[in-house]
């Protein structure tokens, strides 16, 4: 067999790594997540399910579903990116991706693309498993899955920040517990922000997260707590803003490239 | 005439205060196999990283085979490979999986022949499905330096690549690495084993504080800064101010040096003419750590 060059071929060969990379620990990279995600399921719809309805007639625990959905798979876009950057960072194997001719947009898309691809896997598997208890309806795909594909490159991308500013797995975890997680919890995952009295309603409306969960919930239910066309224009900016960012310093080679 | 397959002209770098490159102009020719030498903190690594693109300089440029590091880096980086310094490795690979991606990155796929050539050539087609954690020190030095070949580069670079290696495995990696001198490969090489660059480099370039302070042929600074050495041990003192640069080199022995062997006879039977008993004698060939050694003292 000859061997042949291929445009492209070095992210897409950055993608499969990527990729290749948290399918070999699979078990922890998407079953633990999804395990997770179910539990919250089981023990919130217990508890609330008989005495909460949302947007009028919606079961608590259908109402839960998609926003535990988009929670892994914004958490694990971002676990993705960061974890492998400050890995590759930390034993120095990033060294192997730095040497090629692999140019700063390459390197970004391939990270983005395989984080948003993890998220996918543990989104489906959450939803997969949730349809062994409740009946989940399907008003608008295709604000699913452009919520799903803004919301994990968002996360991805802010990963890629973490990952590259983080000199240790210390300033990591502060990312992901002091940042990541509170805003993830306070977006209206477990509730619409309807419930909520008016001065949390409006720090709600400063959530980024808030917008993702929203607007990925209307493809569900064709209901949400604002319209999905600002949960959009919210999210958009977002992507573009952290997109941005995370260019510059691949193009500066901030941390990478001493 | 064709580019040179290294070109590095007026390169700085400054780290803080630090000037880890401070002007430095060299140019390494296509099939050369050139050392470049220091002490620690010289600067070669940065030098290195430079030319990968690793690291960036803050005034001047550098070309591998002529294309510009920065302008061009996509043909340069094609053109260069690079066994790091560190032993670093992905743990999450086997060895063929490595090789393969890396090949990917370099926009080459169905590159099995060739990789499977190079893990004959450095003896780990055995170890070819092997997880990377599961290698000795001596494989995963092995398998960096597959992975700096994968792409074919024109120019390789080999940044201490035996620290830490066996005698055996060492041997094997020059033999390897002389062969790819002799098909064409321009070798550019950092040790700190001085008899090693002695013996396989022809031109050698001496960093210290982040400049060139010596480059020239191997033999040219041999018979520059290091001569031949008589060193003979007296059964009894004897002043040998008739010999031009005789000195006293401890527990009885005297050195002496020499350009060519015809002159051993005559520096003997002198010795014996003042009354002097040869207990012992051994003929030193010139080596290329004194030629460090007087190097650095005078830079």
């Amino acid at each position: 067999m000859k061997p042949e060059t291929v445009r492209f071929a070095g992210f897409r060969t950055l993608l499969y790594k990527e990729v290749l990379r948290f399918w070999k620990v699979s078990f922890q990279t998407v079953g633990a997540p999804v395990l997770t995600a179910v539990l919250y399921l089981l023990i919130f719809s217990h508890v609330l399910d008989r005495h909460v309805t949302v947007y009028g007639d919606v079961p608590y625990t259908v109402f839960l579903v998609p926003g535990l959905v988009m929670m892994s798979v914004l958490q694990n876009a971002f676990a993705n990116t960061s974890s492998s950057l400050i890995q590759s960072k930390i034993t120095g194997n990033i060294v192997f991706m730095l040497l090629p001719p692999i140019s700063y947009r390459e390197f970004f898309a391939a990270y983005v693309l395989a984080a948003i691809v993890r998220g996918a896997f543990v989104g489906t598997g959450v939803i997969l498993v949730s349809l062994l208890m409740v009946s989940l309806p399907v008003v608008a795909p295709a604000w699913i899955i452009v919520f799903a594909l803004l919301g994990g490159a968002i996360l991805a991308s802010f990963g890629m920040i973490a990952g590259i500013w983080a000199d240790k797995f210390d300033q990591l975890s502060a990312f992901q517990n002091f940042l990541i997680m509170p805003l993830t919890m306070l977006s209206g995952v477990f509730y619409s922000i309807h419930s909520l009295p008016p001065v949390w309603q409006t720090v709600s409306h400063l959530n980024p997260f808030f917008y993702m969960i929203d607007g990925f919930r209307y493809g569900f239910f064709g209901q949400s707590d604002v319209s999905p066309w600002v949960s959009l224009g919210v999210v958009s900016a977002c992507f573009v803003v952290l997109a941005i960012l995370t260019l510059s310093m691949l193009a500066r080679g901030y941390k990478l490239r001493a | 005439m064709s580019a040179p397959a290294i070109r590095i002209a007026g390169v700085r770098k400054r780290y803080g205060q630090l000037k880890a490159l401070d002007g430095i102009d060299l140019e390494v020719q296509q099939g050369e196999f050139f050392g470049l030498l220091g002490p620690n903190g010289a600067g070669k690594t940065t030098l290195i990283s430079a030319l990968a693109g690793l690291t960036r300089v803050d005034e001047g440029e550098l070309a591998v085979m002529g294309h510009d590091v920065v302008a061009d880096y996509r043909q340069a980086r094609r053109k260069l490979g690079v066994v790091p310094q560190e032993l670093v490795f992905d743990p999450f690979f086997s060895v063929r999986e490595a090789l393969r991606l890396q090949s990917g990155y370099f926009g080459i796929r169905r590159n099995d022949t060739w990789i499977d050539e190079i893990l004959a050539s450095l003896d780990l087609t055995h170890k070819a499905d092997a997880n990377m954690r599961m290698l000795s020190g001596g494989m995963k030095r092995r398998v960096l330096v597959a992975q700096a070949l994968v792409h074919r580069p024109p120019v390789i670079v080999l940044d201490e690549p035996t620290a830490g290696v066996d005698v055996e495995l060492r041997q094997g990696l020059w033999q390897f690495i002389r062969r790819l001198n002799r098909d064409g490969h321009t070798i550019v090489l950092t040790t700190h084993y001085l008899e090693e660059a002695q013996t396989l480099c022809n031109r050698i370039a001496m960093l210290k504080a982040g400049r060139v302070v010596a480059l020239d042929t191997t033999d040219n600074l041999l018979a520059r800064f290091a001569s031949r050495v008589l060193r003979v041990r007296l059964s009894a003192p004897v002043g040998l101010d008739f010999l031009p640069g005789a000195r006293d080199a401890g527990h009885g022995w005297v050195e002496i040096p020499f350009e060519s062997y015809g002159e051993v006879e005559d520096m003997l039977s002198r010795i014996r003419l003042t009354g002097g008993q040869v207990e012992d004698m051994v003929l030193g060939e010139p080596d290329l750590e004194k030629v460090f050694m007087g190097v650095m003292h005078e830079a």
